[in-house]
């Protein structure tokens, strides 16, 4: 169900339990200040570990390509290949020293750069100074600059052996048109050849400021040293601009089926409308209502009657992704070739049934048992904190979201569920996407 | 499997039943038990979050399965979710999801297990769920014929419709001659297919039992009320036969193997190991396989590793690389490479400089900060893995089944940082040799509009999720 690959004979699972629905209960409140220059800061500390979790947040996703696919992902991915004044290779052997870990990374809406060091101040104060840099004074050295550019472009083409990043790409076209959020964040191997280093500068200075950005910090630090930390990561950003609003997404006007050939012994579904937004007012009735439907694991509508009734695929799932504009509502499932019919007829049925008359009484209480006892797995490592904090920062959600999260949830109601379905979720105006050997997609 | 057995046997000895073990591990203490019925519970606070993570491991996996029924420790773990008289199919996700519960289960080649991660007033839900299905489960033949269905789309899904997961399939089965490690964990499709009901119930009757179990419970919990629980619903559960194993050591190789794999791709891919020792089979050379971890990190350990920087960022001849090493594997095992090869450079060429990468470790010994920079990284990890209650516990869990002892794990920094960089050129010299090798390479075949899928095979991932 997520996508991401983990090496083979490393724990490809763990990823799928990031993926799960988390934890909260007794997180501490969220300190939040901006840095001199206008950086947004959160941060929640916790002393049990001697260690510190730092993320700082771009408004520098792929929905900013404008036109170059790859523009924000190659940029990213250049900013720790060279860095005031110190090679790719420099960098990594002065965080290899600290035992630090610094990654990079960028999807549709966010790019970022964590870094995660021991406390200890001669550990810390020298990784973040080494962060700072690669954050806030990239190279972008031609050579890195063609290499990193060379590597996106053989991942693009691993993506087109692999079905589900195919079906991944064409769903997003389909259900985007012309929306930022159509572009392939990885880029395409068409439109990766031709970007520039020129256009890479350009993006960095337009979208790496101190006022685009969002640090988020968990760990065995205090708040003055928070605010040491925080400074540090951004000071040598510049203050900027936060990057503008993005085009609202346009609703989809009738329904759409793209049928990819593809040489595979299994069909690809991937079926959806735009969903909401963070922030959404209908965000909570949407996400308890979806946990019925499709996003409840093994206890799902979906997966009743997909796989435990008939066996028809490993994963059935639906889920709204909510995003600065309307991300995706997604419903999901692969199956052998010859079934594909059959599991897209049973997921629109269940769709359409569900839309119509919504969660009985006992899903909904079932749903609700799940979402908030399961509260304090959501925030039960730093990871996972700090990814909160970075989210709360990046969609200006309220510091109390976590804390406020159960009493939301418990609150829904199904006549809520119901009409938010009824208001949002239009079974008759649906992308669909199938993935498989054209002679056995079913034709429309 | 006999040698490591009785070691086994040792340990259990040294953990008397109902006495708590306090480890030497400071603040986060570990305390074992063992019920009379020989099921071991082990249990390590961890009092960051008011969660728990409970963890039921049993000592089955693919490698303990024969050709012909290939799949079944995985299609059994499938089943486990099926229902027994307690409690009918679909009721225990059921209790798990309404108590907030997380859950899921996962197969490998030496293990089986299964885990809940809840609430910390919560355990008993998840005991009560587990001891019941560990000896009543119900395999009815109507729910296994639908569920092997869906292990055969999660095969597609993961091996058969991904050409680097189908080409490590066929390098595992050529890489290992006799030992159990042959055996793809998924199972082989065809076996998938004439697999049987009352396979899965053989297997279950031989391999789930209390004396080939272990609990492993990380969290806000109270080791003596953990204990409490445990007596309370595992304890009125029988033991079985001790399941005999055969050893099936694997026998040594005389020389390179290869594979290639041709199919609709769009990149090429290569995959090589070396046989090696690895803790469990190492004997008295215990320090060889902590050398051959230390060598896995010279290579692969973050961006200042060899692999990141000679052939992806020096050499560019790479698009990706990386190094493996299974170092607590229940049987030898293999030192692993693999790579994409850059746009403009091609699959051979990745070879040889992966080649010479092994060779450079036989003949010159590492530099002193490549290996201090690798101990670095351990020392932290250390501290770092601590902020997942549920690593811990995998790591105890996997220790414990496959015969070496969570104790192991307090040995695991300062044997690291015993190795030298002579220690390191000695495991290079001695097993990172051509007649110790075997390679698999991918090699794409245009993906036209049309073109058939290949038929049948394999499985890449070391573990499978439910």
């Amino acid at each position: 169900m997520c996508a991401e690959r983990a090496r083979r004979w490393h724990a490809a699972w763990l990823v799928l339990l990031l993926a799960l629905p988390g934890v909260a209960s007794a997180l501490a409140p969220i300190q939040h200040w901006r840095t001199p220059n206008g950086a947004r800061v959160y941060f929640v500390p916790a002393r049990e570990l001697p260690m510190v979790d730092a993320r700082v947040v771009f408004d520098a996703g792929s929905a900013r390509d404008a036109g170059h696919p790859g523009l924000a992902r190659l940029t990213n991915a250049l900013l720790d290949q060279g860095a005031g004044g110190l090679s790719a290779d420099e960098l990594a052997d002065r965080l290899g020293t600290l035992g630090a870990q610094l990654n990079t990374g960028s999807r549709r809406d966010m790019a970022w750069v964590s870094l995660r060091s021991l406390s200890a101040a001669d550990k810390l104060r020298p990784a973040a100074a080494l962060a700072a840099k690669v954050i806030g004074a990239p190279a972008f050295h031609r050579p890195d600059f063609k290499r990193e550019r060379q590597r996106l472009l053989v991942a693009a083409k691993q993506r087109e052996q692999q079905p589900d990043q195919v079906a991944e790409e064409a769903f997003h076209k389909a259900l985007y048109g012309d929306h930022p959020y159509a572009s392939p964040p990885g880029g395409t191997p068409a439109d990766l050849p031709v970007l520039t280093d020129e256009e890479v500068q350009g993006f960095y200075l337009r979208y790496y400021t101190a006022r685009n950005a969002v640090v988020a910090i968990v760990g065995d630090l205090d708040a003055k040293a928070a605010h040491r930390l925080a400074r540090t990561l951004t000071a040598r950003l510049d203050k900027g601009d936060p990057a503008g609003a993005l085009p609202p997404v346009s609703p989809l006007t009738g329904s759409t089926t793209r049928s990819v050939d593809f040489p595979s012994t299994q069909s690809t579904v991937l079926m959806g409308q735009p969903g909401v937004r963070r922030g959404d007012p209908d965000y909570f009735p949407l996400y308890v209502g979806n946990y019925v439907l499709g996003g409840g694991g093994l206890v799902s509508r979906l997966n009743e009657q997909i796989r435990e009734k008939r066996g028809l695929s490993y994963s059935v799932y639906s889920y709204f992704l909510p995003m600065a504009r309307k991300g995706p509502f997604v419903l999901g499932l692969q199956t052998r070739n010859d079934q594909t019919r059959k599991a897209l007829d049973l997921m629109r049925q269940v769709l359409a049934r569900y839309v119509k008359k919504g969660p009985t009484a006992e899903e909904l209480e079932a749903a609700k048992k799940h979402i908030t006892g399961g509260f304090a797995l959501r925030i039960d490592t730093n990871r996972k904190v700090v990814e909160y904090l970075a989210m709360i920062g990046f969609y200006h959600l309220p510091l109390d979201y976590l804390q406020r999260f159960n009493a939301r949830v418990e609150a829904v109601t199904r006549e809520q569920i119901v009409k938010a379905f009824q208001r949002r979720v239009h079974p008759d105006r649906m992308v669909t996407v199938i993935v498989g050997p054209g002679s056995d997609a079913p034709k429309q | 499997m006999a040698r490591v057995a009785v070691w086994m046997v040792l340990i259990l000895l040294a953990a008397p039943a109902g006495a708590g073990v306090p480890s030497a591990r400071g603040a986060e203490p570990v305390h074992a038990y063992r019920l009379s019925n020989g099921l071991k519970i082990i249990v390590k606070e961890d009092h960051r979050a008011p969660v728990v993570v409970s963890q039921v491991w049993y000592r089955v996996g693919s490698s303990y399965e024969h050709s012909g029924i290939t799949g079944i420790s995985h299609v059994l773990e499938h089943m486990m979710f099926k229902g027994t008289p307690e409690h009918p199919a679909g009721e225990f996700s059921r209790i798990i999801a309404e108590n907030g519960g997380q859950e899921n289960a996962f197969t490998s080649r030496d293990y089986t297990a299964y885990f809940q991660m809840l609430d910390k007033d919560r355990l008993a839900v998840s005991f009560e769920l587990e001891a019941d299905r560990m000896r009543h489960l119900l395999l009815k033949p109507e729910d296994f014929d639908k569920e092997v269905h869906v292990v055969m789309e999660e095969r597609r899904m993961r091996i058969e419709d991904d050409p680097q997961s189908l080409t490590g399939e066929r390098f595992n089965a050529l890489a290992y001659l006799n030992s159990g490690y042959h055996i793809p964990i998924i199972g082989w499709m065809d076996d998938l297919s004439h697999l049987k009901a009352a396979d899965l119930r053989h297997w279950y009757t031989r391999f789930y039992a209390p004396n080939n179990a272990t609990v492993v419970v990380v969290g806000d919990v109270d080791p003596g009320q953990v204990l409490k629980l445990a007596r309370r619903y595992f304890g009125p559960l029988k033991p079985s036969a001790p399941p005999s194993v055969k050893p099936r050591t694997e026998v040594p190789q005389k020389g390179m193997r290869r594979v290639d794999v041709k199919l609709p791709a769009k990149t090429p891919y290569v995959l090589m190991g070396y046989q090696v020792p690895v803790l469990s089979t190492a004997g008295k050379q215990s320090w060889e396989p902590y050398a051959l971890e230390v060598l896995a990190g010279i290579l692969d350990q973050g961006d200042s590793a060899r692999l990141s920087r000679e052939l992806v960022r020096g050499q560019q001849v790479a698009a990706s690389a990386g190094a493996g090493y299974d170092l607590y594997a229940r049987r030898s095992a293999l030192l692993m490479l693999e790579g994409v090869p850059a746009h403009d450079h091609s699959v051979e060429e990745l070879e040889q400089a992966l080649k010479a990468q092994i060779k450079a470790l036989r003949d010159r010994p590492v530099a002193a900060d490549e290996l201090s920079r690798v101990k670095a990284q351990v020392v932290a990890d250390k501290v770092f893995n601590r902020d997942s209650q549920f690593y811990q516990a995998m790591q105890i869990g996997m220790l414990e089944t496959v015969g070496l002892g969570w104790q192991v794990l307090d040995q695991y920094v300062p044997r690291v940082q015993a190795v030298t960089a002579d220690q390191v050129r000695a495991v290079a010299r001695k097993y990172l040799v051509d007649r110790h090798l075997t390679v698999a390479v991918l090699h794409p075949l245009p993906m036209a509009p049309g073109a058939q899928a290949p038929a049948g095979t394999g499985l890449g991932g070391s573990r499978h999720v439910r």
